[in-house]
């Protein structure tokens, strides 16, 4: 009898060749890309034409247009060691969930007597009340201001640091002159300016 | 019968459902696109004089004054420039000019010395030809000679002829913006000038910039 045979349609779709697409994009984006780093305030850096790569190893000098000044760098064990140099020297003392907030904070910006009760805080508060802070650059009784005391405890750190200027484009001259002539007083002379690549069409 | 039934082979099915591992790779990579940067920024080598203030007479370089611009960097991105020594008393030695190829850069390019040469366009020319032969096919120039030359050109060695380079003294005045500064480093960089330096404002500046009523 001739019975009217159905042909079994194979739903099953193919997807090794979607797989292979997706290993290679996932491959080509762990290989090139650098994660964010996370910075305490937003900055637009100006653009330039210079095609120099920042070099590894620096220490992440954060300006912000009103002027406030942040330091970090990507290395914990260095941010430490510079905490632990500068607060030695003003006999401060952080408790453990102090030094636990600390190493969880992307840069340092709490000028040294908000110190305590700025790490005490919750971290979601702390990236909220960082906005307000930012490093004093007025000296300390006529010797080094706390900024130029923690760019010589990173130096102390890592001698081979080096100094990397990150400025909102809209920053006016006057904070960079004072920042500048600061670490120019430490006979710091070399810095990197962070920009971004000029593309052509803008000219 | 029991013969047949062991020869009767099941048929497997080799295929293997990969639609699990596609949506974990879709969601690593959309988390990789979102976390991560590509780009890395750039960064700008700076150096600045040293504030030292017992630094010895001899030690300080001292420009000829048909080979010096000095710029003033003011506020509204407004730029002002002096070729030549400034007159202090005399605002007309001011002259205003803008940002960028028409502006800056030209006054720099067509800038000529007393010998009535352009330095920084002839600069700037030894340099593209220094680009195209680095560049061109087959080239066998390595990154140390070609920073090699390129410091020659950049101290006004072009083929084993001196000729006198331009001394930029950039002057930033409080109201100029970080970009402004940028943007006047980045004109060195495009023209080629070995020796500039970025200086502060002294008393006399200020007064010349009041009369000339700059802000």
């Amino acid at each position: 009898m001739g019975k009217i045979k159905i042909e079994k349609k194979d739903i099953w779709i193919d997807m090794t060749p979607m797989s292979d697409v997706m290993t290679l994009l996932l491959c080509f984006f762990m290989l090139t890309s650098t994660f964010l780093t996370p910075e305490p305030i937003k900055v637009n850096t100006p653009s330039s034409v210079s095609e120099v790569k920042i070099p590894e190893n620096v220490l992440n000098i954060l300006v912000s247009p009103e002027g406030k000044i942040f330091v970090g760098t990507e290395n914990k064990n260095t941010m430490v060691a510079m905490m632990q140099e500068v607060t030695s020297k003003f006999d401060i003392a952080l408790t453990a969930k102090q030094m636990k907030n600390f190493k969880e904070d992307a840069m340092i910006g709490a000028a040294l007597s908000q110190f305590d009760a700025y790490y005490n805080l919750d971290p979601e508060k702390m990236s909220e009340a960082v906005q307000k802070l930012g490093i004093p650059t007025d000296s300390i009784d006529g010797g080094m201001s706390e900024f130029q005391e923690w760019i010589k405890a990173a130096h102390q750190v890592d001698p081979d640091m080096k100094l990397a200027i990150k400025c909102d484009a809209t920053t006016p001259y006057r904070v960079i002159r004072t920042m500048m002539s600061e670490l120019q007083d430490m006979n710091e002379n070399r810095y990197q300016l962070i920009t971004n690549l000029k593309t052509s069409s803008e000219d | 019968m029991a013969k047949k039934k062991a020869s009767k082979q099941k048929k497997m099915d080799t295929r293997v459902n990969f639609t699990p591992m596609v949506d974990m790779m879709m969601l690593l990579i959309t988390f990789f696109m979102l976390c991560t940067t590509l780009s890395k920024p750039q960064a700008m080598q700076l150096t600045m004089p040293s504030n030292d203030e017992n630094m010895q007479e001899q030690d300080k370089s001292v420009t000829k004054a048909d080979q010096t611009i000095t710029v003033y960097l003011a506020a509204d991105n407004k730029l002002y420039y002096i070729e030549g020594l400034p007159k202090y008393d005399d605002p007309t030695c001011l002259k205003e000019t803008n940002y960028g190829r028409d502006g800056f850069r030209n006054v720099l390019i067509h800038h000529t010395t007393g010998a009535g040469i352009a330095p920084v366009a002839r600069i700037m020319k030894a340099k593209q030809a220094l680009d195209e032969k680095k560049t061109a096919y087959g080239s066998t120039m390595t990154e140390e000679e070609y920073q090699k030359q390129l410091s020659e050109i950049r101290n006004g060695v072009i083929d084993g002829e001196k000729i006198p380079t331009v001394t930029v003294i950039i002057k930033p005045l409080d109201t100029a913006t970080y970009d402004n500064m940028v943007g006047a480093l980045d004109e060195m960089q495009i023209c080629t000038i070995g020796k500039y330096v970025i200086d502060k404002i002294n008393p006399d500046d200020e007064k010349l910039l009041a009369l000339k009523g700059v802000k």
